[in-house]
């Protein structure tokens, strides 16, 4: 199997991930395009990896899931003092921090 | 003239400074402590440096005619290369006679003067800051350098801003203390720069090497000097166009007008171009600028005269009118430099006198100085009376009194110059001679003479409680006891009388002044007799002058108000307008121009940096509405960002 598939799996991917980012307003489901975003990035870099011949790729692969792990637990954490402030979990209502 | 090294008593000539400097020190820095005694010291401060004076005059006078010139190198100001600043004191003839003006009639006024303040509080300021005037005064004759002179020069300036100002109370004075102060301004910068081009071109500030050299410079660099110099002698000795301060300067103290702004410093002008007399004599064009500067000076300054009612300011446009005769003469060359110093000398006693007169008649008439108020006082206050009258005489020149003597030497000296520019400078000091003897005669006849217009019993008992000249005495139509003044008062003035009556003679007669000035200031190069025609012509139109006031003022009575009087008295009440001028030609435009340039830096210079401000502000607050605290927005943004980012590589890349 050529690489070009993964590839193009991979972009389709991030696109679904970045179009779920920009216009969905629920943050649980923002989170997961997030993660889906990041996981198109993780198989470009395997299969990249794969095509090279090199271990760059899944090494930085486990890196972006670390970070990823992190981003969650972080991310929840936030979302849950928000949740529990505002009872809402919409991005739209919490706009308070602008100009 | 060469000069040589002080000698034997000569070598402590630094005293002369020392003390005056020693009493300004102790009384300004001692404060209150100081009040009970300060005028005392005060006095035998100045009387040493007077004695000293004397001792150093008769040294003088032990050496040969050639010998006279004596200088005590003090220090070196600043010794690098390139840059030789050599203070020194310099005892010649010259300068000696001004130490013995100086601390002579200075010691008689601060005499005087612990009479004259008796009542003010401020008694021991007052002769802290006279002790100053001294030591100043003193520093500017005795100096051998520019450098050291224009510090005296400063100095008396300094004092004299702070007497004029010295009852600082009275709104008047304060601003009569600023308007002299700024108005020498104007004259020092003259003289600094005057300074400043002679170390660049003879690479020194000593008179001696300068003189030497002076003719070395070309007519052109003398010229320049000597104009520059008399810029700075008119700011001094209130000569046209500087002249106006001098007649507000009569707000402070009389002993002040005495002597500082009638007996020494207002002559500090006609010092400085006679003892820079080898600059003068080698630039005619200078020499004549500063007659026609004196012959004005001279009109005018009689011609304001006679019109004031406040005696104090028609003796002080008398001084005017008579230092004009004496830069007159300065600018006649050798021909007149020993009338100048002569007429010097002489008015510097008859004219302290004439104000030591007048503040004696205030003294008794609470502060009053309108002459029209006044009359009748010649029996009241004999002593005043005599001494005064003496001082008038001699000020109008009647034989054998001491002005007849002096400023006719100037007449016959212009006269003698010949040329038109002699015979109309000769015209103007006889017509002058005429207008003084006008005036004077005024002021004796409203002041002694008529009727008396003041209020109050004809008593001449003294008044118990009075308010100092500084108090607040009681003005109006309260009841007024003229009287004589107290002792310490008195003898100064008789002292000056007596030498208003013989001082011209004594240094006319017999050339006694002129040969012991020759070593400094040259030989004129004609010599006459006592009565010469110009001479005799001045003393008839003077004769006039006397008739034609007792024809306006003896004969009938004295208006207690002034009348409107004619154009031209007055034009000569506002000091012919000099005020408006300087106002109009000089204030009005600088206010303009300060306008401008606060309009110009308002609306120009903040302008522009305000727009500039204005528009990177509401470009921001604009910009900032992209700040929306929608997390989607940021995220489209980051997306777009990075997309260019990807698209520009790939641009790049291709």
């Amino acid at each position: 199997m050529s690489p070009a598939h993964y590839i193009f799996l991979a972009v389709i991917l991030f696109t679904i991930g970045a179009v779920g980012v920009l216009v969905r307003r629920n943050v649980i489901v923002i989170f997961m395009c997030v993660e889906l975003m990041l996981n198109a990035c993780n198989l470009a870099f395997v299969a990249f990896a794969r095509m090279h011949g090199n271990l760059d790729g899944q090494v930085v692969a486990f890196f972006v899931m670390v970070v990823a792990a992190a981003e969650v637990v972080v991310g929840l954490a936030i979302l849950m003092a928000i949740y529990r402030a505002r009872r809402s979990a919409s991005v739209d209502d919490a706009s308070l921090l602008k100009y | 003239m060469t000069t040589l090294a002080a000698t034997g008593v000569l070598r402590a000539s630094w005293l002369l400074l020392a003390f005056p400097v020693f009493g300004a020190a102790v009384l300004l820095i001692g404060g209150r402590r100081t009040d009970k005694w300060g005028h005392l010291l005060g006095v035998t401060m100045s009387l040493a440096s007077f004695v000293y004076g004397v001792i150093a005059f008769f040294t003088l006078l032990g050496y040969n005619a050639a010998d006279r010139s004596r200088d005590l190198h003090m220090y070196s100001w600043i010794p690098v290369a390139g840059f030789q600043a050599d203070i020194g004191i310099l005892i010649d003839p010259l300068s000696i006679c001004f130490v013995l003006l100086i601390t002579g009639v200075g010691s008689l006024i601060l005499i005087y003067s612990v009479g004259y303040m008796a009542h003010d509080r401020e008694r021991r300021r007052f002769f802290g800051f006279l002790n100053l005037f001294i030591a100043a005064m003193l520093l500017l004759v005795l100096s051998d350098n520019y450098l050291a002179l224009y510090a005296g020069w400063e100095g008396v300036g300094l004092a004299s801003y702070l007497l004029i100002g010295f009852w600082q109370h009275k709104p008047a004075p304060p601003v009569a203390a600023k308007k002299a102060f700024i108005a020498n301004r104007v004259g020092d910068v003259g003289l600094s720069i005057a300074i400043m081009l002679l170390f660049a071109e003879f690479g020194t500030f000593n008179f001696g090497p300068v003189f030497a050299s002076a003719h070395s410079g070309g007519t052109g660099v003398t010229t320049a000097l000597g104009l520059l110099l008399l810029l700075g002698a008119c700011g001094k000795s209130a000569q046209v166009p500087l002249q106006s301060w001098l007649l507000d300067a009569m707000e402070g103290p009389t002993p002040v007008s005495a002597l500082i702004h009638a007996a020494t410093m207002v002559t500090a002008g006609v010092y400085l171009i006679v003892r820079s007399n080898p600059i003068f004599n080698d630039s005619p064009t200078a020499q004549l600028a500063v007659t026609v500067v004196g012959a004005v000076t001279l009109l005018v300054g009689a011609i304001i005269g006679c019109a004031k009612d406040d005696i104090k300011k028609a003796l002080a446009g008398s001084t005017m009118s008579q230092i004009g005769y004496m830069i007159l003469g300065a600018g006649l060359g050798p021909a007149g430099y020993v009338f100048a110093i002569a007429h010097l000398l002489a008015h510097g006693f008859f004219k302290a006198g004439l104000f030591l007169g007048a503040g004696s008649v205030m003294h008794g008439m609470d502060d009053e100085v309108n002459m029209r108020r006044y009359g009748a006082l010649r029996k009241l206050m004999p002593y005043t009376f005599v001494t005064f009258g003496l001082g008038y005489l001699a000020i109008i020149g009647i034989p054998p009194f001491s002005g007849f003597f002096t400023k006719d030497g100037i007449i016959d000296a212009a006269w003698e110059k010949g040329g038109t520019s002699g015979y109309i400078l000769a015209a103007c000091a006889i017509v002058g001679a005429g207008i003084t003897a006008f005036y004077m005669t005024r002021v004796m006849l409203m002041t002694w003479y008529g009727t008396k217009r003041w209020a109050g019993g004809p008593g001449g008992e003294p008044h118990p409680v009075r308010g100092g000249p500084g108090g607040s005495s009681p003005q109006g139509d309260t009841e007024q006891h003229p009287h004589e003044s107290p002792w310490v008062m008195v003898f100064p003035m008789i002292v000056l009388a007596i030498g208003s009556v013989g001082a011209g003679a004594f240094l006319i007669i017999n050339g006694r002044l002129q040969s012991f000035l020759a070593p400094v200031v040259g030989v004129p190069p004609t010599s006459h007799g006592i009565w010469t025609t110009p001479g005799a012509i001045a003393l008839a139109l003077s004769l006039l002058g006397v008739a034609l006031s007792w024809f306006m003022y003896g004969r009938v009575a004295v208006p207690a108000v002034a009348p409107r009087g004619s154009v031209l008295t007055r034009a000569a009440r506002q000091d012919l307008y000099g005020d408006a001028f300087n106002e109009s030609v000089l204030m009005r435009p600088g206010q303009w121009l300060t306008r401008l340039s606060v309009f110009f830096d308002s609306r120009g210079i903040d302008g522009l940096v305000n727009t500039i401000a204005a528009t990177i502000g509401g470009s921001s607050g604009r910009l900032r509405k992209i700040q929306t605290g929608y997390a989607r927005s940021y995220a489209l943004s980051m997306l777009i960002g990075a997309v260019l980012l990807v698209a520009g590589l790939l641009v790049v890349r291709l």
